[in-house]
């Protein structure tokens, strides 16, 4: 089972939900950080580091004595990536997705593919938590190709948290792409409320089940629990506004093992998620038949 | 010789754009002829990304030797320098205005791209 966490806001706790249910789990566990630009997780799961490898995507190398300048290239790319005049292509690597079509279209077959780095996929071993994480380099921006590369390191045969980064843009998508459950965290503010809604529309956009975690209640007011109950997405679970959580992060402890009084919950948070996947699976067994 | 400003109309009156790669329009004018055309770059302006590098290419196309225009970043520029266009950065209001200051020779041709890009 692969469950991610996402949120539309920034900083409504995805990483301390996804950090705190992988401890709880209590069996074999895979955290997933996707949040290549600012991959956080590893501060509270002290692991030791077991693999680190390069993530490249391919760019375009163009021969100079082969370009007749046509243009091809150029006005196939949807990303601008090559740039194609009378004297010849330019590329920039830094733009470029790697899809390759660029060489397949040159009727010269003046383009071939060479690697550009874009970051590095660290695992880290923590007692039966294996942390997978993405860490793209600075300057580089293709996210969601280091997402995709993270994600292929994941075994089919133990269940993934998934730690999404925020928003819904693609590297959001791509990360909760084929995900069994999606759990959005927000916060009982406008802000949070605003950018819920965007991301309950993504995840219903991708037909995915998804719940909700309503964090820092007590701090804003009744909105989110409200929107939630009128367009009948379930509750999973509620944290209260608590000083002692934000000190304990702050520490980069997680939750469950600083504050005892808080293991219960993060424990009945993975149930409630496991019951809902299960019956989101029972309900599409019926849609079929 | 042609000169090409980014700008939003249609006309010589028509305000010169600041944006280069986001600039709904090329005016390009023929100073032997002293005539212009319009060319049209709307597709650019909702670009996820790479504005510049198109736009770039779109002058470079009209066979425009001179680019006048707010600012300029470095992918857009580079991809100008390679086509042989000089750049020149104005803040005249109106093209005509900016004409004027290019043919009495107060622009001076930009030796780099003088704003950051919005995407690396």
């Amino acid at each position: 089972m692969i469950l991610a966490v996402a949120s539309g806001k920034g900083g409504t706790g995805k990483t301390t939900v996804s950090a705190n249910l992988a401890r709880v789990a209590g069996q074999h566990v895979q955290l997933l950080d996707c949040d290549v630009e600012q991959p956080n997780a590893h501060l509270f799961l002290k692991g030791t580091l077991h693999s680190r490898e390069e993530v490249c995507v391919p760019v375009p190398r163009v021969d100079e004595s082969l370009c007749t300048g046509c243009g091809e290239c150029s006005s196939f790319c949807r990303f601008h990536a090559i740039a194609s005049l009378d004297t010849g292509a330019i590329v920039f690597p830094e733009l470029c997705h790697g899809c390759g079509g660029c060489s397949l279209v040159c009727p010269r077959k003046a383009i071939t593919e060479q690697d550009h780095r874009i970051g590095v996929i660290e695992i880290f071993k923590t007692g039966s938590m294996t942390l997978i994480q993405g860490k793209l380099d600075i300057g580089a921006a293709m996210a969601s190709s280091l997402i995709r590369a993270a994600k292929a390191r994941l075994s089919r045969e133990i269940s993934a948290i998934l730690d999404t980064p925020p928003g819904t843009s693609c590297p959001v998508i791509t990360a909760i792409r084929d995900a069994d459950l999606v759990i959005l965290v927000t916060e009982p503010t406008p802000f949070g409320l605003h950018d819920l809604k965007l991301a309950v529309d993504m995840v219903r956009e991708l037909e995915i089940p998804h719940g909700v975690v309503i964090n820092r209640v007590g701090s804003g007011d009744d909105r989110a629990r409200v929107y939630c109950r009128e367009n009948h997405i379930p509750v999973l679970m509620e944290f209260p506004e608590d000083r002692e959580i934000a000190q304990a992060y702050s520490k980069g402890e997680l939750i469950v093992d600083t504050l005892p009084v808080y293991r219960r919950p993060f424990e009945n948070l993975l149930s409630k998620s496991l019951e809902f996947h299960q019956s989101s699976i029972r309900s599409d067994e019926h849609a079929d038949l | 010789m042609k000169v090409a400003f980014s700008t939003s109309g249609n006309t010589l009156n028509d305000p010169l754009d600041r944006r280069f790669g986001r600039a709904p329009k090329f005016l390009v004018y023929d100073t032997e002829t002293e005539s212009f055309d319009v060319v049209d770059n709307e597709q650019n302006l909702n670009a996820p990304q790479g504005a510049g590098i198109q736009s770039a290419q779109i002058v470079a196309g009209t066979g425009a030797g001179h680019l006048v225009t707010g600012h300029c970043g470095p992918n857009a520029f580079k991809v100008l320098q390679a086509a042989g266009i000089k750049i020149y950065n104005a803040e005249a209001a109106t093209i005509a205005d900016a004409l004027k200051l290019f043919l009495a020779g107060a622009l001076k041709p930009s030796g780099s791209a003088d704003v950051e890009g919005h995407w690396v």
